[in-house]
């Protein structure tokens, strides 16, 4: 984060409010339509054209392009729409976890029981 | 007269309905999370409760941010799971319980809790998952459950005091109901976890804990917590104990814990599972 935003007061924390909701509307509802299957096929046929059709910005393609998961939040992205998007990379929590923190998956799971078993 | 006779509390993470469906409940990742199942399985047969009053939130199935409602509350006969993005197989028909879910409806917003009304509504993961659990091989067919869906996905979402104000709400509505039915209420999602940025993997064992124990004994000191609080405490996704409480609300009678489990992690979250007896309270 370049800019401190005084509207996301904890670190490496995206709240998804209504300024994010009004930046990531067009990306959100492209992966809002990922919930059919005919929109990921359409999706994976041409992926800058199904972009182009929710008017996503280039930011925002770049995101989707690179895999961004950061990029796509900070881009407004909401996870649980994010997430969507994840699952049609085949893509799980654990996969999307360690793209975030910088981890290997490995690394990331032994995060998990680390802060699981409370040692944290 | 509509009898509350207890409630439950469990996760309702995507990763268990695979698990599920893979037969990996006795694997070493899987043993102590499943393990914390059976009790309640045989409670619920016991007991046989006509209908299940369920709080869950929407993870971008049904509800869309083009309208997202706060509170939303199902009063279909019947309710459907859908592809959530993931390709995973749908499973059976949810049923519904059509007039105690109007019954409620007009209590609420008659006590100023303004609900969404859905006649049609596509139940996710949130709903689907806590049921799958608690009849294996999704023979949850014969209970009618009640959705109400609590908004978690974006802010402002409802407060913690604002959930149990509204469970309180729902728990009045359904002593008020003139049939000799028997109720559970199950609370879904949580505990901790945070999906999302470069916080993401945050687990907080001993919150949990604590806001398991408080659930039974001291359910108002959890609605001192503002969503905010859950966020920095718990990560993003705590947020999700609004469930919990919710639940609690609506038992206003004498409450008995029956029993409980706690396993960490459950794909990136801590998982509760609490049963409780409840007591009408006295007229």
């Amino acid at each position: 984060m370049a800019v401190k935003d005084l509207t996301q007061p904890v670190p490496g924390t995206y709240l998804f409010d209504g300024k994010m909701a009004k930046k990531g509307y067009g990306l959100n509802k492209m992966c809002y339509s990922f919930n059919e299957q005919a929109a990921r096929d359409e999706f994976n046929e041409d992926p800058d054209a199904y972009c182009a059709k929710f008017g996503l910005t280039e930011k925002q393609i770049k995101a989707i392009h690179d895999r961004d998961i950061i990029g796509l939040l900070q881009e407004g992205g909401s996870i649980y729409y994010v997430a969507k998007f994840a699952g049609l990379l085949k893509l799980n929590m654990q996969d999307i976890g360690a793209i975030q923190t910088g981890l290997s998956l490995d690394e990331f799971k032994a995060l998990l029981v680390k802060n699981g078993s409370g040692e944290a | 007269m509509a009898n509350i006779i207890g409630a439950v509390t469990t996760s309702h993470i995507p990763a268990i309905a695979n698990a599920m469906a893979n037969k990996q409940e006795d694997t070493p990742y899987w043993k102590p999370f499943f393990d914390g199942y059976p009790p309640v399985r045989k409670w619920l047969n016991e007991k046989q409760p006509d209908v299940i009053v369920l709080f869950y939130n929407d993870h971008g199935l049904e509800f869309f941010i083009d309208k997202k409602p706060t509170f939303a509350i199902g009063v279909a006969d019947e309710y459907h799971n859908s592809d959530e993005g993931w390709g995973i197989a749908t499973i059976p028909p949810v049923t519904g319980e059509s007039e105690l879910s109007w019954h409620i409806a007009n209590s609420l917003v008659e006590d100023g809790f303004d609900m969404t009304i859905c006649q049609e509504m596509k139940v996710d993961h949130g709903l689907t998952v806590p049921l799958s659990l608690m009849w294996p091989g999704n023979n949850y067919g014969h209970v009618k459950v009640i959705p109400v869906c609590i908004n978690c996905e974006q802010h402002p979402m409802p407060q913690p005091w604002r959930c149990f104000e509204l469970g309180k709400a729902i728990g009045k509505a359904i002593e008020s109901y003139d049939e000799d039915i028997t109720v559970a209420i199950f609370g879904t999602g949580g505990l901790s976890h945070q999906l999302d940025g470069e916080r993401a993997g945050i687990i907080n064992r001993e919150f949990d804990i604590e806001c398991m124990d408080k659930l039974v004994s001291d359910p108002e000191s959890l609605t001192k917590y503002s969503n905010l609080d859950l966020v920095k405490i718990g990560g993003a996704q705590t947020v999700e104990l609004n469930m919990w409480i919710a639940m609690r609300g609506a038992l206003r009678g004498k409450v008995t814990e029956l029993h409980r489990n706690y396993h960490a992690p459950i794909s990136n979250t801590g998982s509760g599972v609490l049963l409780l007896e409840h007591e009408m309270p006295s007229k």
